[in-house]
């Protein structure tokens, strides 16, 4: 980056610089920084439908976290979403790494294979979601129907309809859409490694178990640090795939309800119901925030200690 | 990718048994990436009685009525139209804006320079979801409410920090003496932008254009709040309407989804090093 060379301020093109920001500032203000600020202050209000109630302080952050009616939810939510981190962190981020890996070391086919990874995630969710859907359906859905072809029937079951496999069929579903995204950014990683450190370990004896656990994975921490926080904030985020596959409910039997899905029941409410409720809705969102901006920052400088400069 | 690495030998030879287990297990996992997808478009060529008898055979391509069902009757091109008249608008608008308030700040010093700077980016840390109910009762004010114009704002106002940001850094590193030397022969501030700078600019432009592209065209959130009226539909939100319209009929709703992924999936096979490098930019240093 160049350093500009200061100069005092002598009002020169004003008027240009002005015609330059003014319309981006003004889009910014009015889309971004004053529906933010409004969402903070309509936290405090009892506020349904589309007038603004009374000031209620704290009451509706309360009745969120602990009310009898709404806090069981949340505090259930919450444990899927922490599920939902845990297992994209097992599944997709592990499978990424060691996809990298593969593609790193260019066997046969790899390009092909770095074109394939990616492709899904360029694909809408809505559309994976409603393919997967289809796929899992529990009378023709390819799933099953390929579990009897080559002679498993005896685990076939309605993988979206029971409580028990609901939530990890979506988390299964949501790792093959995105797999290629830490594959890439581990892949990046691994590009900068310098060659003779690999070459070294080589010449030591070094096995491919020890080449990676000692040597690939530690130099690539800053691209875990990127994946572990992408990760989280889109765990903890999740909407638009369990809304497609399992419906604004969390169905079945709430077993797939996350914040994302319980936020926009709140504000927007059940279609059938009708119910809106925009004051507990804010403060649910900006409990959200609070938490992911938090966490995902703990987890950003906790990693950025593991990263090596080389 | 480095220098080195290209004089160096391979980790593992080709013939290692290393690289034909890795070989092989990146076969497999293609495989199950490729899979699901070429499964739907084969699908797309089938009756729905031939998807449930038989559900991994080839299809012989040339029945294509589910696709000419989809063209008569249902509103899926018109959702395809909306999604191709919103991603556009907003990425024009995003690059219009951006490079404009961009410029500015990467090539004046002014008051306030870095404190304008810090108000964009402190847009790329708020997720804009969070404040869908102001924003909401926002548009319905400005009579923006269910409207493509609403959507496009919006996604101006959300592509804004990241393509200033990628902007700016690119804008600073363009040398001075370009500048000063055509201010000498008289060129116009407007002129030195247009002329010089900006045909510099192309590189991360695409970046931009591909890193909003991509979300806004498969964006499901918004256009479900914002969006009733049928016809105004973007194609991710025209799915859940198609799906729920031919629910039994799964021949046509695999070649629904077949033409939803078409037009990215053509786009991305063309260019893929492009839209990896422009998808993954940022996240990778």
């Amino acid at each position: 980056m160049i350093i500009k060379a200061r100069r005092r301020w002598t009002g020169d093109h004003a008027g240009w610089i002005s015609f330059l920001l003014l319309p981006p500032i003004a889009v910014m203000a009015v889309f971004v920084a004053w529906p933010l600020l409004s969402a903070l202050s309509a936290a405090f209000f009892r506020w349904h439908g589309l007038a603004r109630g009374e000031f209620v302080g704290l009451q509706n952050f309360a009745d969120v976290l602990f009310g009898d009616h709404f806090g069981p939810i949340t505090w259930r939510a919450f444990r899927h979403n922490i599920f939902v981190f845990a297992a994209l962190l097992v599944v997709q981020n592990t499978a990424g790494f060691f996809l990298a890996w593969l593609i790193y070391i260019e066997p046969f086919g790899y390009r092909l294979h770095r074109t394939a990874v990616f492709l899904p995630v360029i694909l809408s969710t809505a559309l994976v979601g409603f393919m997967w859907k289809l796929f899992l359906d529990p009378n023709f859905g390819l799933v099953n129907q390929g579990l009897a072809w080559i002679g498993l029937g005896a685990l076939q079951r309605p993988w979206l309809g029971q409580e028990g496999t609901a939530l990890s069929a979506l988390v299964l579903a949501n790792a093959w859409h995105w797999v290629g995204f830490p594959t890439l950014v581990y892949l990046a990683g691994m590009q900068r490694i310098p060659r003779d450190i690999l070459d070294a370990a080589k010449l030591d004896g070094c096995g491919v178990w020890r080449t990676i656990r000692n040597i690939v994975w530690p130099l690539v921490a800053p691209s875990t640090t990127v994946t572990f926080t992408l990760l989280f904030i889109g765990a903890f985020n999740w909407f638009e795939l369990p809304y497609i596959m399992a419906g604004i409910d969390g169905s079945p039997y709430g077993s797939t309800d996350v914040l994302g899905l319980y936020f926009y029941r709140t504000a927007f409410g059940n279609q059938s119901a009708g119910v809106q409720d925009f004051g507990r809705g804010n403060a649910l969102a900006a409990l959200m925030f609070i938490f992911i901006a938090g966490v995902a920052t703990f987890i950003t400088l906790q990693l950025r200690k593991r990263e090596i400069a080389l | 990718m480095t220098s080195e690495a290209a004089n160096s030998a391979p980790l593992f030879p080709r013939s290692s048994s290393i690289g034909a287990i890795a070989a092989a297990l990146l076969v497999a996992n293609s495989i199950l990436m490729l899979y699901p997808i070429i499964l739907m478009v084969f699908s797309a060529f089938k009756t729905t009685m031939e998807i449930f008898d038989s559900p991994f055979s080839l299809p012989d391509f040339s029945n294509v009525e589910n696709f000419s069902r989809i063209w008569s009757e249902t509103n899926l091109a018109i959702y395809l139209g909306n999604s191709l008249l919103v991603t556009g608008g907003a990425v024009a608008l995003i690059l219009l804006l951006g490079v404009m308030g961009a410029y500015a700040l990467a090539r004046y010093d002014f008051p306030g320079n870095s404190a304008i700077l810090m108000f964009f980016l402190a847009g790329l840390m708020l997720p804009l979801k969070l404040a869908v109910i102001p924003l909401f009762l926002q548009l319905r004010d400005f009579s923006l409410l269910d409207s493509r114009l609403g959507l496009v704002m919006i996604y101006t106002a959300m592509g804004l920090p990241s393509t200033i940001f990628i902007m700016t850094s690119f804008l600073r590193t363009l040398p001075k003496e370009l500048e000063e030397s055509a201010r000498i022969d008289g060129a116009s501030e407007p002129r030195i932008m247009l002329s010089i700078m900006l045909p510099l600019s192309t590189p991360p432009m695409v970046i931009g254009a591909i890193q909003n592209a991509v979300p806004i065209w498969n964006d499901f959130f918004f256009p479900l709040v914002f969006i009733q009226t049928d016809s105004r539909k973007t194609l991710p939100q025209g799915l859940t309407v198609f799906m729920g319209e031919y629910a039994t009929d799964w021949g046509v709703l695999f070649a629904g989804l077949t033409i939803a992924a078409l037009p990215l999936s053509i786009v991305y096979l063309a260019m893929s090093r492009r839209f990896v490098s422009g998808m993954t930019a940022g996240a990778v240093k």
